[in-house]
Parts: structure tokens; C-alpha cells; sequence
């Protein structure tokens, strides 16, 4: 018998058979995320004439598992920028801890300043320098084979406070543009918000409450269609004045009575 | 030689509780030729003489850009500065590549400080023997900063540091009020001036010994702005602005001032 | 087996432990089935002139059949002083991944800058291009996905080109076209820019067929040639549209137009 302490409580061998470890990977090359695990789907956004509307649903989804249904995927820095994260939630996590210590960094810095006139001569981040970082950490990440796997879009304001909304993968890749979507939203509802807003002038001529419209009507298409969405949603919309973040909204009017004429796929006709 | 055994390093405190390392740095500051810097709502300029080591040499560049949006002048050890001026250049870039933007100024003049701060409490270190004026622009307008080796920053409405810099100081406080509202040029006139001050009698202001350097701020709409870049003038190019504070174009009235504190026996301006 | 080789080997029942020493993997390796590559579409074509070069893309951005933007460029200025580029002196583009290729051009600028800080003067197209091929090739084993093409004016006021591969190899020449649309764009500029393939009719038969004679082409004609030659590649490419950036770089600086492109 084997008295040692760190033999103590262990499963003996020659009953239970040598414990295999390998799925510890103790050896061999270590393994960053290969998959996303806990996901969430679509994020959708639209600028307007004072500012852009963001949202997303309340879904995490494990695989086809409809795990968590109370995730707020849309994160908000500094009272001037929206967040929207697809992909996964653990990695919107980290990355939402990131972003929180450059905010709580540059509140600090104003705190420590003497008084308002001095506070008000430190530039604050706007929208599109924090999409800047994002970009940034995204690609460093994706370098180091070791990526975030997300798709995100930052929504706020820019440097010349014009309306700004960008998205950037976990490739890094990243662009801008009246309105976006990430995941089945791409297809699904960015169609749709291109009929009201294809370029900047057109999105400039658009409403609050128009633009408010079209995304709510983009999340009932994507509820209708996308089998990993859930009808719990939150809405955000950022302007000027601040951010405006709703985060337990109800899919309204839904009518599901075009599943009716839903016959199957290709062959069944009756 | 030695005034007393607590100056061989940085890191050691005289019983009176001071670091003569630091204020034999402070010295170095004094040796270099005057430099006068002045902020007003639009503009921030700096200004410099030139010294030549014999009439065969070029003369000491004082000015140096940093990035589009700000510059210094400097007073002390021009080999120093470059270290100094080449991280502050770095900085810049680096902050442009992972936010966007330009640097704030406070925040530029704070890596400084601190990098030099870092000097005075490390063995075997010394801390630099220049300082800086770091005039430049952010979204809350011109700001000019001072910078001393001890690593102490501050900002300043007008400013000038080198030798006999005291008269310029003078100059600079008697006419503060004027300096908020006025336009670029009459900045830089200002700024001649209270050089012409610090000048040892027979000694002129010329276009080989003057350097002005200019950074404005464009407002445009209630929050947008434009950054008119940082930019130095040297040679001919400053002849425009000399001959606004020529003798014969003041009318005689620039030894006014000066007059009185000749008597004080300043160490003269090699 | 015991675990512990500092452990004497024991008749007995053995132990498993989970603190089994780790062997084989360098510190830091790591195994990769992440795919850190795709492709963004996209096409990009550059002209020398006697005294100008004209650089010129699409600006349509795609991942596989989406259109991700309309209007995303991917032809810059590099090596200002400001962050406009106003005073630039040199042109980059870059097609392929594009994540890749806005890298590249961040760190081209950044080499840019530093000279023309440094040395007080911008850097020669030619220098800028050997250096490009530099950066590239340093990464040859985890290469920067993108075909980029340097224009500018060399020492002698003459267009410049340079074109290079993901992996640094790069030649100057006449004329390029990279990308999505680089193989339907490059045999017209053979045709159109170096006169290849043109000969002066009647004048013999078979060898004897004498070649139409080689001229300059002018900044107007290679304008309207850029503009053709994107609206072909439009046609018969999904990835190419939305609409043409074109710099014009001539000694008096660079000029930026953007015109329309089919949007389907």
C-alpha cells in the first residue's frame, strides 16, 4: 500500500484502470477556441438623421439548445456608444470587461481632475475610436491564432460627431456602412433596411422613430425565420442626448399566418 | 566644486529634504536659450532664438514637430530633447493606429512626465536636462503645456523658460489679458515681443536666429473641429513676422519694458 | 507507469495523477484549425503615364455572396504629414483580405512618416517599394493576404508602378491589375496600354504583319481606359462594383475622384 499523501483518496490503478488524462492536454500543442460555444445570432443596426438604432436578441443559444434566454448582447461605453455582439458570449464577456476598464481608465482621469472647466479639456472616446480598438484587438487576436469569435458592431458617433456605425469579425476585417447586420441578419434584414437607407444621405433623411420602425420590423422577420432567435429582444438608440437602452422588449403584431401556406421544402406540394 | 555630499545622485534626499541632481537639472534648463510659448482661443504658438556655437556652425534647432496636431520648443540639452521628442512622436502614432485620433494633449504631456519623473527615482539614472514647451490642439481647443526635468508638467496660458527668460515672463503677464482673444498673428507678434525682451542689448532679433512655430484650431459647427497643422518657420519665412516687432516699426517703444530689469545683473547670453 | 519518475517504482497499486508532466509542446505552440484568411473580393488596377500614375479600384467589400459594404476603399494615400494626407506623395492599394491589407497600409504609413520626420523629405517611390517588399517578405510564413500596387512619380517626374505578390516578390511596370477581376482587366490593359497584339492593317501577312507603333497614352485617355475597363470587370464578376476610386498622382499632388459603378 501506498501511504504517500498525494496518494491519498486516489482510485487504484489496478481496479479502475490507469486515469486517462490526454483529454487534459498535458502534451501537445495547446488549443486556443476553435468554435464558438454559447452563441447568439443576428445584430442588427441602422443610422438615421441624429444618430443609429441598434438591436439584438435576448438569445444564447448551445448549439440548437436554446440555453440562456435573458442575454443582454448590446453593451453600452460611455453614455456616446452602443456595442453589439453575435457569436460568442463568453468572448463578448471578455470583451466587454476590456472596454469597461478603458471607460472606468477614463473616468478616473476626469475624477482626478481639479474642476469641470479642466474635466471638460479631456477628450472623451467617441464611437468610432473605440471601434479603432476593437479592430485592433480583433486582428492582434486573430494573429495570435487565438481569435474572439465574434462579429460586433459599434454604433455612436465620430470624431466630426456625424453618426457612426462599424462592424468588425473575428478576422478583424472590418467596414462601415448605412446599415448593418451580422449573422442570418445579413440576409435576412439587411435587405430590408437598404430599402430605406442605401447610402448616408438617404439614412440622413430617416427619423428616429422611422428608423425604430424598420428594426422592429427586421426582428420579426429574423424571429419568423431564424430558428436560433428568441421574440425577447433589446433596442438601443443612441443620439446626442445619450443613449436611449431598452432591454426587455416583446416582439409586437406578429402574424404567423404565412406558415400556413408553408408546404415543406421543394418536393411536398400538398 | 561640490556644494555639498547629497548631490551625487537622483535618488538621495538632502537633510533639507531636497534632490540637487534634479535642480542641477533644472540649471541645464536655464543655460539653453529662451523660448516663449502663448496659447489663445484659437491658436497656440511657440517661439525661439537660435544660438549658434561659433559664426562657422549652423544654429540649434529649438523647434520640433511632433504630429500634425502639436509641437515643442525646447531649452537645455537639444540631444535630450530628441529622445524626448522621438517618444513623444512615437506616442502619437501609436495612439493614432489603436484609437483614431489625435493624442489629447494632457495626455501626451502626462507620458513625458512621468517617463522623466521615472529618471529622478532610479539609481544610477539622470534625469533629463531640458525642458518643454508643448503647444498643440485637441477637440477643447489650443493648450500649452510646460515640462521640467523634475517630470512636473503644467498648463499655461503663456510661458517662456531658457535664459533670462524672466523678462519675457514679464512681458507675458503684463499683457495676459490680451492673449485669449487674439488672432495668430498677433500671437506670434506677442510672442517676439516678450523674446525681444530676453535679448541682451545689442543683440537683435534676426532671421537666422528666430524660429516661430504655429498649431491652430478651426471650429467647425457646435462640437466639430479642424486641426491647422503644426508648423514651423524658419529662415525668410519669418521675416513677415520680424518686421512687425522691428525698433523701427515699434516706434522704440520695445526698450521700454526691457529698461528696468537690465539692472539686475542677469548672467549674460553667451 | 509511475508519474513520478523521482519516486521509486513500487511493487504496489499504482496511482494516477493529473499533474502528469507536460512533454513534446514548445511552450506557446499552438494547434490551428481556425481558418485566419478570407477573401473580401474586389479589384484593383494601376497605370504609368510619362508624367502621372493613375491607381483605381472598386470600392464593393464581400464575404462570400453578401455585400458587406458599398463603399469601403482600398486605394490610399500613405506618407503625409497629416492624418488627411494631404501632402502625401504616394499611393497604395491593396485587394485580397482585407483586414490584411488595411494592416499593411497602416504600418507602410507609419515607416512613411517616420522618414519623412527623420530625413525631412518624403520617401522616393522607389525606396517606399523595396521597403514594401521588405515588410512583405517578413511575414512570408504567416503571410499579409493581399496583392498590393505602389504608384507615385520617380525621381525623374516619370509614373511609377510597383506590383507585388502576398509574399514581397515585386517588379515596377507599365501597368497592373490585381484582385477578384485581375485576370479579365489584365489582357485588355495588354492590349490597350502596351499595344499588344495591335498591328497596322495591310502592312504584310502572318510575321511580316508590321506592330501598330507604342505611344504614351495621356492622362484623359487612361481615365476613360480605367473607367472601361472596371465597367467590363463589373459585368463579369460578382464581386467587382458599387463604385471606382481613382487617384490621379501628378506633380502638383494627388487628385481623388469616385465615380458610380453598376450596384448589382
Amino acid at each position: 500500500m501506498d501511504h504517500r499523501p498525494q496518494a491519498w483518496g486516489r482510485p487504484r490503478d489496478d481496479i479502475y484502470g490507469a486515469y486517462d488524462g490526454s483529454y487534459l492536454q498535458n502534451s501537445g500543442p495547446k488549443q486556443a477556441t476553435q468554435s464558438p460555444v454559447v452563441t447568439g445570432t443576428s445584430v442588427i443596426a441602422i443610422k438615421f438623421a441624429d444618430g443609429v438604432v441598434m438591436a439584438a436578441d435576448n438569445l444564447a443559444s448551445y448549439g440548437s439548445l436554446a440555453r440562456f434566454t435573458d442575454v443582454k448582447r448590446l453593451r453600452t461605453f460611455h453614455d456616446n456608444t452602443v456595442i453589439g455582439f453575435g457569436g460568442d458570449v463568453s468572448d463578448m464577456q471578455y470583451l466587454d470587461r476590456l472596454i469597461g476598464e478603458i471607460d472606468i481608465d477614463q473616468e478616473y482621469e476626469l475624477e482626478q481632475l481639479p474642476d469641470r472647466e479642466a474635466q471638460k479639456s479631456v477628450e472623451l472616446m467617441q464611437a468610432s475610436n473605440l471601434f479603432t480598438f476593437l479592430r485592433r484587438q480583433m486582428y492582434h487576436q486573430r494573429n495570435e491564432f487565438n481569435p474572439l469569435w465574434n462579429q460586433i458592431l459599434v454604433a455612436g458617433f465620430d470624431d466630426e460627431h456625424k453618426p457612426f456605425l462599424a462592424s468588425v469579425d473575428l478576422r478583424g476585417t472590418s467596414f462601415t456602412s448605412p446599415s448593418l447586420a451580422t449573422g442570418f441578419g445579413a440576409a435576412l434584414a439587411q435587405p430590408i433596411m437598404r430599402k430605406y437607407a442605401a447610402t448616408d444621405e438617404d439614412a440622413a433623411r430617416l427619423t428616429r422613430d422611422q428608423a425604430v420602425d424598420v428594426i422592429k420590423e427586421c426582428m420579426k422577420v429574423l424571429f419568423y425565420r431564424d430558428a436560433r432567435s428568441l421574440d425577447r429582444y433589446s433596442i438601443a438608440v443612441v443620439t446626442k442626448e445619450g443613449i436611449d437602452l431598452k432591454e426587455n422588449e416583446q416582439l409586437e403584431k406578429q402574424s404567423w399566418a404565412f406558415a400556413e401556406r408553408i408546404k415543406g421544402y421543394g418536393t411536398q406540394t400538398v | 566644486m561640490f556644494r555639498n555630499n547629497y548631490d551625487n545622485d537622483s535618488v538621495t534626499f538632502s537633510p533639507q529634504g531636497r534632490i540637487f541632481q534634479v535642480e542641477y537639472a533644472a540649471e541645464a534648463v536655464k543655460q539653453g536659450s529662451v523660448v516663449v510659448g502663448i496659447a489663445s482661443k484659437t491658436h497656440a504658438v511657440l517661439v525661439a532664438i537660435k544660438r549658434n556655437a561659433e559664426e562657422l556652425s549652423s544654429y540649434q534647432k529649438k523647434l520640433f514637430p511632433i504630429d500634425e496636431h502639436t509641437g515643442i520648443a525646447i531649452a537645455g540639452l537639444t540631444s535630450d530633447a530628441r529622445v524626448l521628442s522621438n517618444f513623444m512622436k512615437q506616442q502619437c502614432l501609436g495612439h493614432r493606429l489603436t484609437y483614431g485620433r489625435n493624442m489629447p494633449i494632457r495626455n501626451l504631456v502626462e507620458q513625458i512626465g512621468s517617463k522623466a519623473q521615472n529618471n529622478t527615482q532610479h539609481y544610477g539614472k539622470r534625469p533629463y536636462g531640458v525642458g518643454l514647451l508643448i503647444a498643440g490642439v485637441d477637440n477643447t481647443g489650443p493648450h500649452l503645456f510646460e515640462f521640467q526635468p523634475s517630470g512636473m508638467t503644467e498648463e499655461m496660458q503663456a510661458f517662456a523658460i531658457g535664459a533670462r527668460s524672466q523678462m519675457a515672463r514679464t512681458y507675458l503677464e503684463r499683457h495676459l489679458d490680451a492673449f485669449q482673444d487674439s488672432s495668430r498673428e498677433e500671437l506670434i507678434t506677442h510672442g517676439l515681443r516678450a523674446l525681444k525682451e530676453s535679448l541682451v542689448q545689442d543683440r537683435e532679433l534676426t532671421v537666422d536666429n528666430t524660429s516661430v512655430g504655429v498649431v491652430g484650431f478651426i471650429k467647425e459647427g457646435e462640437a466639430s473641429y479642424k486641426v491647422d497643422p503644426f508648423k514651423v518657420y524658419d529662415g525668410q519665412e519669418v521675416s513677415v513676422f520680424l518686421e512687425k516687432v522691428s525698433d523701427s516699426a515699434e516706434g522704440g517703444a520695445a526698450p521700454a519694458a526691457g529698461g528696468e530689469a537690465e539692472g539686475e545683473g542677469m548672467e549674460v547670453d553667451s | 507507469m509511475s508519474m513520478f519518475s523521482q519516486n521509486p517504482l513500487m511493487n504496489g497499486p499504482n496511482y494516477s495523477f493529473s499533474e502528469t508532466p507536460r512533454v513534446g509542446a514548445p511552450e506557446g505552440a499552438r494547434e490551428h484549425r481556425f481558418d485566419p484568411y478570407t477573401d473580401n473580393g474586389g479589384s484593383t488596377l494601376a497605370i504609368a503615364g510619362a508624367d502621372f500614375t493613375i491607381m483605381a479600384g472598386d470600392t464593393r467589400t464581400t464575404s462570400g455572396y453578401s455585400i458587406n459594404s458599398r463603399f469601403h476603399p482600398k486605394v490610399f494615400k500613405i506618407g503625409g504629414t497629416t492624418a488627411d494626407q494631404k501632402d502625401a506623395t504616394l499611393v497604395l492599394s491593396v485587394v485580397g483580405f482585407a483586414a490584411d491589407g488595411e494592416a499593411l497600409k497602416e504600418r507602410l504609413d507609419s515607416i512613411c512618416k517616420m522618414y519623412r520626420y527623420r530625413h525631412g523629405k518624403p520617401m522616393s517611390v522607389k525606396a517606399c517599394a523595396q521597403r514594401l517588399s521588405t515588410i512583405l517578405y517578413q511575414k512570408r510564413f504567416f503571410p499579409y493576404y493581399a496583392y498590393a500596387i505602389l504608384g507615385g512619380l520617380d525621381e525623374e517626374g516619370k509614373g511609377a508602378v510597383y506590383s507585388y505578390d502576398p509574399v514581397g516578390s515585386y517588379e515596377r511596370e507599365q501597368c497592373r491589375a490585381g484582385g477578384a477581376a485581375a485576370s479579365l482587366i489584365m489582357p485588355f490593359l495588354d492590349n490597350q496600354v502596351n499595344f499588344k497584339n495591335q498591328f497596322i492593317p495591310g502592312s504584310g501577312e502572318g510575321h511580316a504583319l508590321q506592330e501598330r507603333e507604342r505611344r504614351p497614352l495621356t492622362r484623359q485617355e487612361v481615365e476613360v481606359l480605367v473607367k472601361d475597363a472596371f465597367d467590363g470587370a463589373v459585368e463579369r464578376h460578382i464581386e467587382v462594383g458599387d463604385g471606382l476610386q481613382m487617384m490621379v498622382i501628378t506633380k502638383e499632388g494627388i487628385e481623388e475622384i469616385i465615380l458610380p459603378l453598376k450596384k448589382d
